[in-house]
């Protein structure tokens, strides 16, 4: 969940006017408009110094819409280019992030820094505990030598004004594993080599410089061809939209899907194989297992601890059989998973089973350009009630608690929780890793990338609080995965 | 004194462009006012669909006046302010 507001409001208008674009007469040319219909000439300039400025971030907000880097815009292109190869476009862009590079504000780089709280006090602690003599005395106040300091803060807990502080830059403090920084030109940019996608800096930039490259574009030509388009909702969806699940099933339909299925369904597979591989890893003699289903948890294994892997369930997620079961079910479908977060959107490259992926931002958007009021909508029933266990897996603690009751042996499953990537979480997964083991003797380690669980995935709409209420009380009225045991 | 009537919509464009923080409302306002003012959630006020007027949304009415990009806070500042002039 974003509580960057403003920010976040502006790029779901955007998104909601390139919906209405597409369904207008002139797709390209109204697309083309987009910038100049939120600053029309002589308007007020909220955010930045002119109004061209403005239009310009507006225009690269766009293209990010459309599924386009902006990292490769030459600035040339009319939108209405743009909107016209989307159009054309059969597979949407690799690495599902991009940069503004006009709306990054090139933050100050992150340093300590001595605020002019400084009171040039006799007994200069800061000084005496800095071990790499950085910190000097000038003018009677304390300074810092960039090129001496290692950021160790030392000088920060020593001073008893609290006058030294260290300046961050949001994005490269919030990234769990150092793949987004500033360039040369004090801009941010995203290492794709090393990037996991886990969307931590789109919610931490105070600037919605970090878009994610919407499929928005593609999944509505998919759907304006008459193309059996099918929408797999995630788990973490209740709560999300107003009105109950079952009326937004039929509020999708009406957005023009031709089905809806739920993503839980594909859990409880998940849940039921996850629990058999655990027994037979165990019977093995092996120490632990850690769970699979999340993408940016997959996509740090995969780029910074190939050394976890053997520990890894390699039971599929639960998007992966849902998507299995759709394309067996139609096979002239078109699939599209509704996702939490950014992270998905790489799994949806890696699996030809799943076509596009659609954020909860874009199907709000497209909600709204539509007119769709999912209140008024009727109640549509699945052709299968998922059970609790799979409705709660995009809660924290929810997956691991969900491969415990599907298990026979549930006494021997000793769960415990990451929830949420952070250096600190990494370093604990990598001392598994080396160790072999788990020290506090969990068999069962559940790692979910964002903290909370996909409830409080970078696209989610309502904050966590609220959504996990609603949330809960659906999961409490469903069918239990498995009789429990007497 | 007149009673004030809040309205807080619930409809998918508010919702959706950020209203769901006030859900809350319907908790606080009677706990802070009692029963002096009303307050309830409603579908779609309607305010959405004209123009471009959902770039404005959340709404929420009191009384007669529409608190567009509604926030708490913004929305108890104009009870507040409806409640001074009443007096
Ligand atoms: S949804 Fe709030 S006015 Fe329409």
């Amino acid at each position: 969940m974003n509580n960057n507001s403003q920010a976040i409001h502006l790029k779901k208008e955007i998104l909601i006017r390139l919906v209405k674009a597409f369904f207008s007469e002139n797709f390209p040319q109204n697309a083309r408009l987009i910038p100049y219909d939120m600053r029309p000439k002589g308007s007020e300039v909220p955010y930045r110094c002119c109004i061209y400025k403005e239009r310009a971030i507006l225009k690269d907000r766009c293209i990010a819409g459309l599924g386009f880097a902006i990292e490769e815009d030459d600035e040339t292109r009319l939108l209405s280019d743009y909107a016209q190869k989307a159009l054309e476009r059969e597979i949407p862009q690799n690495d599902p992030l991009t940069v503004l590079d006009a709306a990054c504000k090139g933050c100050v780089p992150s340093r300590v820094y001595v605020t002019n709280l400084c009171q040039g006090c006799v007994a200069r602690p800061c000084q005496s505990t800095c071990k790499f003599g950085a910190i000097s005395i000038v003018d009677g106040k304390s300074v810092i030598d960039g090129t001496k300091c290692k950021n160790c803060k030392m000088c920060i807990s020593a001073c008893p004004y609290n006058a030294i502080v260290k300046l961050v830059v949001p994005c490269e403090d919030a990234c769990p594993v150092g793949a987004i920084a500033k360039d040369e030109n004090g801009h941010a940019k995203i290492d794709f080599d090393i990037c996991i996608n886990c969307g931590k800096c789109i919610d931490a930039c105070p600037f919605a410089a970090v878009h994610e490259k919407s499929q928005i574009i593609d999944i509505l030509r998919r759907i304006k061809e008459g193309k059996k388009v099918i929408a797999m909702i995630a788990p973490s969806i209740v709560g999300q939209f107003p009105g109950s699940i079952y009326q937004l099933k039929s509020a999708i339909k009406k957005a023009g899907f031709y089905d809806v299925y739920e993503v839980a369904q594909g859990a409880d597979i998940t849940s039921l194989n996850e629990a058999k591989e655990f027994a037979e890893r165990m019977e093995r003699g092996e120490k632990f297992m850690t769970t699979s289903c999340c993408a940016g948890y997959n996509q740090l294994i995969k780029k910074h601890m190939p050394e976890i892997k053997p520990y890894v369930s390699t039971t599929k997620t639960p998007l992966f059989y849902t998507a299995e079961l759709v394309k067996n079910k139609v096979p002239d479908s078109i699939t599209v998973f509704v996702s939490p977060c950014v992270a998905k959107r790489t799994e949806g490259m890696e699996n030809p089973n799943i076509d596009f992926v659609m954020n909860y931002e874009e199907l709000g958007a497209l909600f709204v350009g539509r007119k769709i009021e999912i209140l008024s909508c009727e109640e549509e029933k699945f052709d299968k009630e998922s059970s609790k266990q799979g409705r709660n897996f995009g809660v924290t603690g929810g997956v691991a608690k969900a491969v415990q009751d599907a298990s026979d042996k549930q006494d021997s499953i000793k769960p415990c929780i990451i929830s949420g990537l952070n250096k600190d979480s990494i370093k604990q997964l990598k001392k598994m890793a080396k160790d072999g083991c788990n020290s506090d003797g969990c068999n069962l380690v559940e790692v979910m990338c964002c903290e909370g669980g996909c409830v409080r995935g970078n696209a989610t709409i309502n904050n966590s609080r609220s959504a996990y209420k609603v949330l809960n009380e659906f999961v409490e009225n469903s069918p239990e995965i498995k009789e429990p045991k007497k | 004194m007149k009673e004030i009537n809040v309205n807080v919509c619930l409809g998918t464009t508010c919702f959706v462009m950020g209203g769901t923080n006030l859900n809350e409302l319907l908790e606080i306002v009677p706990k802070k006012y009692g029963d002096k003012v009303k307050v309830s959630g409603s579908p779609c006020l309607g305010l959405c669909s004209i123009n471009w007027e959902y770039s404005k949304a959340p709404y929420v009415k009191v009384n007669n006046e529409v608190v567009a990009e509604a926030t708490v806070e913004k929305v108890l500042n104009e009870i507040e302010r409806q409640m001074t002039n009443e007096q």
